[in-house]
């Protein structure tokens, strides 16, 4: 570097330090309206379909991965209807073996990878910020790429299976069987593609709300006083980076195995089927937590609106969180009672999985103590909440029977472990997911849902839902296996599948009547007050819906339930820019202000990134070289995305 | 539609003096970078798993009486690894002391060393001594080269870019100099996930 170049860099700081004394920030002097007009100026997103495919705005990305989210639940409930029908009376032939075997692998996929973790990351993208009392996620950008991919994954499992490539090997495509021996053609492949995409997106997803909950809080919001539900997503958004990368690996060694003739899970050649279920339930049962843990998260934040008094033993609760969190990590192999196991490996793995009620029980109690100390009002979000605790017990306690060796290989394969596990999964986090939509609505749309239609639709999923599901527990008690297209006459089969099919219908109808009133309500429905519930939360200290810079001002927070403990006029913090856009990071534990941070304005090249992204993906199902070449146009998009696209240097750091 | 913020405010505290960059774990993509070396942290743990439990099926390793790989690459390719760290830590103590032209000096010794790096790297596939479709024991090996060949292919591309970004005016940023520093950060987890990976190839075998 030379004299001349670094005298010239010194004029020039001398200049931009004059012209970041010019730079116009909120405060005292620039507030209300005029405040507003600016803050909109900057932060909203370009028109048009570009601007549509560049948006950086977590509502938006949060808004877009649960409608997409519900769409794919609607897809694997079709599916999960057909199935129902077909098993309504014994030895039915509306759809084929071969057939059947593709509608539960897709309905098992879809509802694992395209709904339930999707859904949860949607709705925390779109809340975490407004509730922390941030105005964006953290790296908007990978956000934005993490929904394309998300989206592009579950268009290829479904392109695939509309196109009749669809996959058939079961939801956790068991080696042998999705190998090469068993499985030729493409169906393994686009599973475990469908994998990729989906990991990738939620790692990334994982990554931003990581970094949001930790970096990006309203000043006052120390650890010790952060909502529940960012407790819960913490929790949920570590397990993803720590589950998610087995699955990758695990998904990834398949389709070497079968596209370059690796051995990882050939036994012929010293490989081992079972590595496959090692890896896959690595990731597999924690997937349960990061389904479920979402969904406590709600009924927190639901139970203490409802009750009009903070969660009881907040402590507690979160260190049951936390201590589920771990416990997740040491359960994986009671998915593998039935494989043969050395004797301790039963004994600790039962012992295990017992201990993880008592977390869970914890935060149920402490749930319970909330309702009977508070002043409980019923309305549609808290029913849910009811809801939840009756039939998330019932699947905690078939949980527990399972746990236990001995039963577990008389019941495993059944549909007593199907009854188990959609208790767990629908009534642990889809009823909360439900309530948790109802509570948020408001915000999102700036009108309220019907509450007549929504008593009635939770009356029919909840008593629904009991009738389809309880009876199959007496099935798998009869000894009636899962995965098989049909059942013969006279086993005693009959009623309790009957019974199943008439719930299912009950709950596909009562699902129905739901997205009617999200639907109807978006323009009928009573236009929402800024906070409708009188919530604690920040999220409900701004307008419903959220401008898109979210705050005008920076809230503090002084307490644990802070709308409730202000007297009318909310402490805010003021100095960041309206002419860019910036965020205000705090310290990791005691949320002190450290950091004015610039954020991304819009970019194509999110979406142009995950388009690439996509071709590897996709290509490298058919040629390992897909690798190679599918990556220049990756590297290209993601430098691209990277550089600055004005070169001049400006007062305070911009990305743009 | 414009809803500015409906609830009355009390100011508390102008925070305009805060700086806009700052290194280490003030910065956010020290945090994002953590993340993403955690999760290929778990991916490289469970790639070691996977060697142990299948090395645990057999009674030789590697099996059949098949030649351990040759030492010279592998161990040339650790010595000048090793090597590369001196410079790193100048580069990244030159970032956290804002000194762009030292950062523009010694970058390029990084970048030309990922370059003789991906050359050894090549002999070393060579010197395996079997196929990837052998056996599980060599499918096994390769996954753990190719693994930590990506980390090796991605830092360097990473580094050719920032370096490029650096030679610009942007260089000057305080936020590009919190890339450097990162990117130094990396390196150090590259070449320390090696360690493990090249007793697991080339000495795990000899014993």
């Amino acid at each position: 570097m030379t004299d001349a170049e670094l005298q010239s860099i010194e004029e020039e700081n001398r200049e931009l330090e004059k012209e970041r004394k010019k730079i116009a920030r909120d405060g005292p002097k620039l507030k209300g309206d005029a405040l507003a007009a600016r803050l909109d100026r900057t932060w909203k997103r370009p028109p048009g379909i570009i601007g549509w495919l560049s948006t950086v705005d977590h509502k938006e990305i949060g808004r877009r991965y649960i409608v997409t989210a519900l769409i794919f639940l609607a897809l694997g409930g079709v599916l999960a209807a057909v199935m129902r029908l077909q098993l309504a009376v014994p030895d039915n032939n509306l759809v084929s073996a071969a057939r059947y075997n593709e509608i539960f692998t897709m309905h098992g996929s879809t509802m694992m990878f395209l709904f339930a973790v999707p859904v949860m990351e949607g709705v925390a993208l779109y809340v975490i910020p407004l509730m922390v009392g941030t105005r964006a996620t953290t790296f908007p950008r990978l956000n934005a790429f993490s929904y394309f991919l998300y989206l592009f994954g579950g268009m290829l499992l479904w392109g695939a299976f509309v196109l009749n490539i669809g996959p058939d090997v079961g939801w956790f495509a068991y080696v042998p069987l999705s190998g090469p021996q068993f499985s030729p053609g493409k169906r393994a492949d686009i599973w475990a593609q469908m994998i990729t995409f989906t990991e990738v997106s939620a790692l990334a997803a994982a990554v931003v709300l990581v970094t949001t909950i930790l970096k990006a809080r309203a000043p006052g919001m120390t650890l010790a006083r952060m909502p529940l539900y960012a407790w819960a997503m913490l929790v949920v958004a570590v397990m993803i980076i720590f589950s998610m990368p087995a699955i990758a690996l695990c998904s990834s060694m398949l389709i070497s195995d079968r596209l370059v003739g690796t051995h990882f899970y050939n036994a012929a050649e010293h490989g081992d089927p079972l590595l496959w279920q090692h890896l896959f339930w690595f990731f597999g049962h924690p997937e349960v937590y990061i389904i479920f843990l979402p969904a406590t998260g709600f009924v927190s934040v639901i139970v203490e609106t409802f009750c009009r008094r903070p969660v009881f033993a907040y402590p507690v609760v979160v260190l049951a969180l936390i201590s589920t969190g771990i416990l997740a990590f040491g359960l994986w192999v009671h998915h593998m009672f039935a494989t043969g196991l050395p004797r301790v490996g039963y004994s600790f793995y039962t012992a295990a999985s017992m201990t993880v009620a008592i977390p869970t029980g914890l935060q149920i109690f402490c749930w319970l103590a909330t309702m009977w100390d508070g002043r409980p009002r019923f309305a549609v979000p808290m029913l849910y909440v009811v809801g939840f605790i009756v039939t998330f017990v019932i699947g905690g306690l078939s949980g527990v029977m399972v746990a236990s060796v001995p039963l577990d290989l008389q019941l495993h394969d059944t549909y007593f472990v199907v009854a188990h596990f959609h208790y767990v999964l629908i009534g642990g986090a889809v009823f909360p997911l439900l309530g948790a939509l109802v509570y948020w609505y408001p915000k999102m749309t700036g009108r309220m849902m019907s509450e007549t239609l929504g008593k009635i639709s939770f009356w029919m999923i909840f008593l629904g839902f009991q009738l389809a599901f309880f009876p199959m527990h007496i099935a798998g008690l009869m000894g009636m296996p899962r995965r098989v297209y049909t059942y013969p006459a006279g086993l005693g089969l009959e009623l309790p599948n009957l019974l199943s099919t008439i719930g299912a219908v009950v709950v596909a109808l009562s699902v129905l009547l739901f997205v009617i009133n999200g639907i109807v309500s978006l323009y009928r429905g009573e236009i929402a007050s800024e906070n409708p519930w009188d919530a604690a939360g920040l999220e409900w200290a701004t307008g419903s819906p959220p401008p898109t810079y979210n705050f005008a001002h920076i809230p503090v927070v002084e307490s644990r339930t802070p709308l409730w403990d202000i007297d009318g006029e909310l402490p805010v913090v003021t100095g960041l820019r309206v002419d860019e856009k910036e965020l205000l990071l705090t310290t990791v534990v005691a949320a002190v202000p450290d950091l004015r941070e610039p954020i991304p304005q819009a970019s194509p090249w999110p979406f142009i990134s995950a388009v690439a992204t996509a071709v590897l993906f996709i290509s490298s199902i058919f040629s390992p070289w897909a690798i190679l070449f599918g990556a220049i146009p990756v590297a290209i998009a993601l430098t691209a995305w990277f550089w600055p696209k004005e070169m001049k240097r400006q007062p305070e750091p911009v990305i743009i | 539609m414009i809803r500015p913020m409906v609830r009355a405010v009390r100011f508390t505290e102008d925070l305009s003096h805060l700086p806009t960059h700052k290194f280490g774990t003030s910065s956010l993509t020290w945090w994002g970078i953590l993340g993403f070396m955690i999760i290929e942290g778990v991916a490289f743990a469970l790639t070691f798993a996977a060697y142990f439990f299948l090395m645990g099926h057999e009674q030789g390793w590697p099996p059949e009486g098949r030649a351990a790989p040759n030492l010279l690459a592998g161990t040339l390719f650790t010595i000048v690894i090793l090597l590369s760290e001196p410079v790193n830590t100048r580069i990244k103590k030159a970032a956290l002391a804002h000194d762009v032209g030292e950062v523009r000096r010694l970058m390029p010794i990084i970048v030309v060393v990922g370059v003789v790096l991906l050359i050894i790297r090549g002999f070393e596939f060579n010197s395996l001594n079997c196929r990837w479709t052998d056996n599980a024991y060599a499918s096994i090996v390769w996954a753990l080269l190719l693994l930590h060949t990506t980390h090796i292919l991605t830092d360097w591309f990473d580094t050719v870019v920032l370096y490029a970004l650096m030679k610009t005016r942007l260089g000057f940023e305080g936020r590009r100099l919190e890339d450097v520093d990162e990117n130094c950060m990396y390196w150090r987890y590259v070449w320390l996930l090696w360690l493990p990976i090249y007793l697991m190839i080339y000495w795990i075998p000899r014993l």
